[in-house]
């Protein structure tokens, strides 16, 4: 049987996506439903002096309107941050209540203060309208840079701090900044980004008052963690009477790993009005709610040799928490973020400060990459300035600080376990013609247009996570993944996976594993997620983890059902155990050549009595039925690398710039199915081109968000690119069984210091702030022909 | 409250509806059409593209009443005889699709290009799908699929 492992095996979820069949939660109707709308605050930052619901109530259609008081009352929990971050002087972080309705104070806009439940959509809107809410309008705080600066936004919080974190050695970072010829140091503001993905949240919450049992289904990235915060922090149902079920969901990148103040109010609401609830976000929701990303305000300085040797490294960071430290929100800007901050380089010290500060804006947490695309982005805008200064090619600095042997022993935090990233250097520079650059770039001068070529090496430290590690740094759970395989009597697989697919091809990519695991066909392999009645438990799927763990759980489950089938085989076949081979579906006795099918045995396991000539082929203490659980915790990281190189062209009339060239060349270890992963890659591309060149969230003074809209918030689209230029080299992961590595997150870490050390260079070495608008870039361009005039 | 007739996937339909119902509301809600979907409030995204008398048109723009009479074909409608259409089979092939949401949408409008253009230029591809935003694939594969598409049609 061939191995479909490293096969472009086409998608067993397409046809139902393709077909209009698919089944997202806002395409979930339940008998008798009713429609929520929320009541948001339409100020950043005010205290609620009254709020009258007495008109709304009389609107026509009412079912229900509560508001923070009755969910205080019930003693509804809030949202939490998932990770308790100390401080470098041990102090714990302060995080302030977050109630899923705001009773008292509400600190952005967007925050919700009631629900109004209707029998229509339209009524429940209507209603909405009438809720009177008294505010007192309060100075809001929304600068990351100068939030420690402005009012306290949470009472007991001075300075609006979070925590300051430390990482690494100020000391040793000293004393190899004392040693240097050189020191290299830069400003960045790594800019605030809406994840967007296509389908807005939603949930429909339902409640069964016969069996006491509450069920949401929502737009979520990990169900099983949902309930769990919503039973044991939101207090919204024991686990066992609450399921969560996420359907087909459109898209995550980060911003459906968090419980919201919907799921819990309409979970909580449902049981209160025995009836069920639908709540479906309007995109103007989503961007006022949804969770942000990136939004740091960072100073950074590396020490060189004159011949361009690292000897140290210093990042000091503003990292932007929003409103409210929630899920993720705590541990994107510091373990996410610091471990990662020394980039692929042999830096003998370093260390990352990380002050995390609340402002009045929507919370920030993981979107795709989640703190390594920040650290990234700043070693590498670094290096690439530093470059410039020694005069050193680019790649060949790079090079020369790459390690040389791997278990590659990491500065901060980590030891890779296995890479070549000159070999990524070397491949990447070729598909991209590196060295032909000079001469484009002197056919664009003729052409009077700015030419540019920009270099990003990087690693990220995905597979997340080993349980023992992240739990010592202030994790709040294990983050291992569990899987579960059960053969049917008649031979079909059924593998229940702790993760979740919403767009990652799991349905696939999974079966694919299975299948060569266990020899059966892959269209007799089916992939459950997403209902926490139906899996064991799970994580669920962000940091590139569904792969490097989940999978890895699947392989275990499938190694435990093979050597149950080995025992039961002998038996059968009046065999030692030791004696039975596993291949291709086939269970083999070497002595005598004897076998049995898979599905043979797994019959067998089902009718374990005496039946024609064959005794029980259950051997003592093996009980009936082929089933198998797995759960697993892996035992580091994984680590993706490589390298990438952009060229772009920019207009000195207009600022526009243009992606002339995108070369992408990773080490993902072993690659399950490359049409997936080219997928995922060029995926990761799109969104970090799009930080880099077009997306922005801007709040202004009064924390009003200025890009609450697709008129102001510039998605990328199609005519924004040119084609991807995608390769590979590979070294396989040594920490786990399959050698993978992971691949969702490496083209939007990567895409921002590649395009704009790009942009950069073609703009002789001007900063330029992300996204590089073309009146940015313009406004550079004048500069540039200012300095030359004056060379001149 | 009117009536509003339309030829929905070859099906005569007639249903009451409030005369602000928007087409994408009318298919979603009252044919229980669900794979047309709605990814914006500002007909940015065109998740909700679908045909009206053979041109594509992001539902969420027109009224169910201003469009009545009209034949309108949504993603549902376009296999035959349970057979996936070319521009279908092209996304499944070449992996044009990955979260599904704006997929509907996507196809729609990749269909009516090639009726309009048999053989679209890779610039002309990516200007004409510049209403539709999708965030998972980059739309490397979104273009590849509509050239292997229009080999096919």
């Amino acid at each position: 049987m061939a191995s479909l492992v490293g096969s472009r095996v086409e998608r067993k979820e397409d046809k139902r996506f393709l077909t209009g069949k698919g089944r997202y939660t806002a395409d979930i109707n339940l008998a008798n439903q009713t429609y929520a709308i929320f009541v948001r605050s339409p100020h950043a930052r005010a205290s609620i002096k009254k709020l009258n619901i007495d008109k709304a109530l009389k609107s026509s259609g009412i079912v229900s309107i509560l508001t923070g008081k009755e969910i205080a009352d019930d003693k509804i929990g809030g949202l939490i941050a998932g990770w308790a971050i100390r401080s470098e002087d041990g102090t714990e972080m302060k995080c302030p209540g977050n109630p899923p309705l705001a009773k008292d104070n509400v600190n952005f806009v967007g925050d919700p203060v009631a629900v109004v439940i209707a029998e229509s959509l339209a009524e429940a809107k209507e209603a909405a309208e009438k809720v009177e809410v008294d505010y007192k309008v309060l100075k809001a705080v929304t600068s990351t840079a100068d939030a420690m600066n402005g009012d306290t936004i949470h009472e007991g919080i001075d300075k609006n701090l979070c925590f300051d974190w430390l990482l690494g050695d100020r000391q040793k970072v000293k004393e190899a900044f004392d040693k240097a010829d050189k020191v290299i140091s830069i400003d960045i503001i790594n800019n605030r980004l809406i994840p967007n993905a296509m389908e807005p949240r939603a949930c429909v919450a339902d409640y069964n008052a016969a069996s006491e049992e509450i069920t949401l289904y929502t737009t979520s990235q990990n169900p099983h963690l949902s309930r769990l915060i919503m039973s044991a922090f939101g207090n919204v149902a024991p686990e066992h009477k609450l399921r969560v079920v996420a359907p087909d969901v459109g898209g995550g990148f980060g911003s459906k790993i968090n419980v919201y103040n919907e799921d819990i109010v309409c979970s909580w609401a449902a049981k209160k009005i025995n009836r069920a609830i639908k709540w479906v976000a309007e995109r103007s929701e989503s961007f006022l709610t949804d969770i942000h990303g990136r939004d740091h305000v960072t100073h950074a300085e590396l020490a060189v040799t004159k011949d361009g040797k690292f000897l140290g490294f210093k990042n000091e960071t503003i990292a932007n928490l929003g409103a409210y430290a929630r899920v993720f929100g705590t541990v994107t800007p510091t373990y996410l973020f610091g471990p990662c901050a020394t980039g692929v380089y042999e830096i003998p010290a370093a260390y990352t400060n990380v002050k995390a500060v609340y402002t009045n804006t929507a919370p920030v947490d993981a979107y795709r990459g989640a703190g390594r695309p920040e650290a990234t982005y700043t070693i590498e805008r670094l290096v690439e300035k530093a470059s410039m200064e020694l005069g050193i090619d680019k790649t060949e600095l790079r090079i020369k600080n790459f390690p040389t042997a791997f278990p590659f022993k990491q500065t901060l935090v980590h030891t890779v376990d296995s890479g070549d990233y000159v070999a990524g250097m070397e491949k990447a520079k070729q598909m991209a013609d590196y060295k032909g650059f000079e001469a484009r770039r002197k056919e664009s001068e003729a052409k009077g247009k700015l030419r540019g070529i920009g270099v990003t090496s990087y690693f990220e430290a995905c597979g997340i996570a080993p349980s023992a590690a992240v739990m010592s740094l202030g994790c709040g759970v294990g983050l291992w993944e569990s899987a579960e395989v059960r053969f049917n009597p008649t031979g079909q697989v059924t593998v229940y996976t702790g993760s979740h697919s919403h767009g990652q091809s799991h349905q696939t990519t999974f079966a694919q594993i299975a299948a060569d695991e266990l020899g059966v066909p892959i269209e007799n392999i089916d992939i459950v997620h997403g209902d926490t009645d139906k899996g064991t438990f799970g994580m669920g799927t962000y940091g590139s983890r569904s792969l490097a763990v989940g999978g890895i759980a699947i392989v275990n489950a499938c190694k435990k059902i093979v050597e149950k089938g080995k025992r039961v085989t002998a038996k059968m076949l009046e065999a030692n155990p030791e004696d039975v081979e596993f291949k291709d579906g086939e269970f083999i006795v070497s002595k005598s050549n004897k076998k049995k099918t898979i599905g043979e045995v797994a019959f067998a396991c089902y009718l374990p009595g005496v039946r024609d000539e064959m005794k029980s082929p259950l051997p003592e203490g093996d009980e009936p039925g082929l089933k198998e659980t797995s759960f697993y915790d892996p035992s580091n990281f994984s680590f993706p690398a490589g390298t990438h190189i952009a060229e772009v062209e920019i207009d000195p009339e207009t600022g526009h710039v243009k992606l002339e060239k995108y070369t992408a060349c990773d080490d993902f270890g072993r690659i399950i199915n490359p049409m997936v992963v080219e997928g995922q890659v060029h995926g990761g591309l799109a969104q970090g081109i799009g930080q880099a060149l077009y997306e922005n969230a801007e709040y202004d003074e009064t924390g009003q968000l200025m890009t609450g809209s697709y008129m102001d918030y510039t998605m990328p689209r199609a005519d924004n690119f040119p084609e991807f230029n995608i390769g590979y080299t590979c070294t396989h992961a040594t920490t786990n069984p399959l050698g993978v590595k992971g691949c969702g997150e490496a083209g939007a870490i990567a895409a921002p210091p590649t395009v704009m050390n790009a942009v950069i260079d073609a703009l002789g070495g001007q900063e330029v702030t992300m996204p590089a608008t073309a009146e940015k870039v313009w406004k550079a361009c004048k500069n540039l022909k200012k300095s030359n005039a004056k060379a001149a | 409250m009117g009536k509003i007739s339309l030829e929905v996937n070859g099906r005569k339909v007639e249903k009451e509806a409030p005369d602000n119902t928007l087409l994408s509301t009318f298919l979603r809600e009252y044919l229980q059409l669900t794979g047309t979907h709605i990814g914006c409030d500002t007909s940015q995204c065109g998740a909700c593209v679908v045909h009206v008398d053979g041109n594509s048109l992001k539902s969420c723009t027109a009224l169910a009443a201003d469009i009545n009479g009209s034949k309108v074909t949504t993603i549902e409608g376009l296999e035959t005889n349970g057979k996936m259409h070319p521009m279908q089979e092209a996304f499944k092939k070449l992996h044009g699709l990955q979260c599904g949401f704006c997929t509907p949408g996507m196809v729609m409008s990749a269909v009516d290009l090639l009726q309009k253009n048999k053989k679209p230029s890779d610039t002309e591809i990516r200007d004409w799908l510049e209403g539709n935003i999708c965030r998972c694939t980059g739309y490397q594969n979104i273009v590849a699929a509509v050239k292997e598409a229009a080999t096919k049609m």
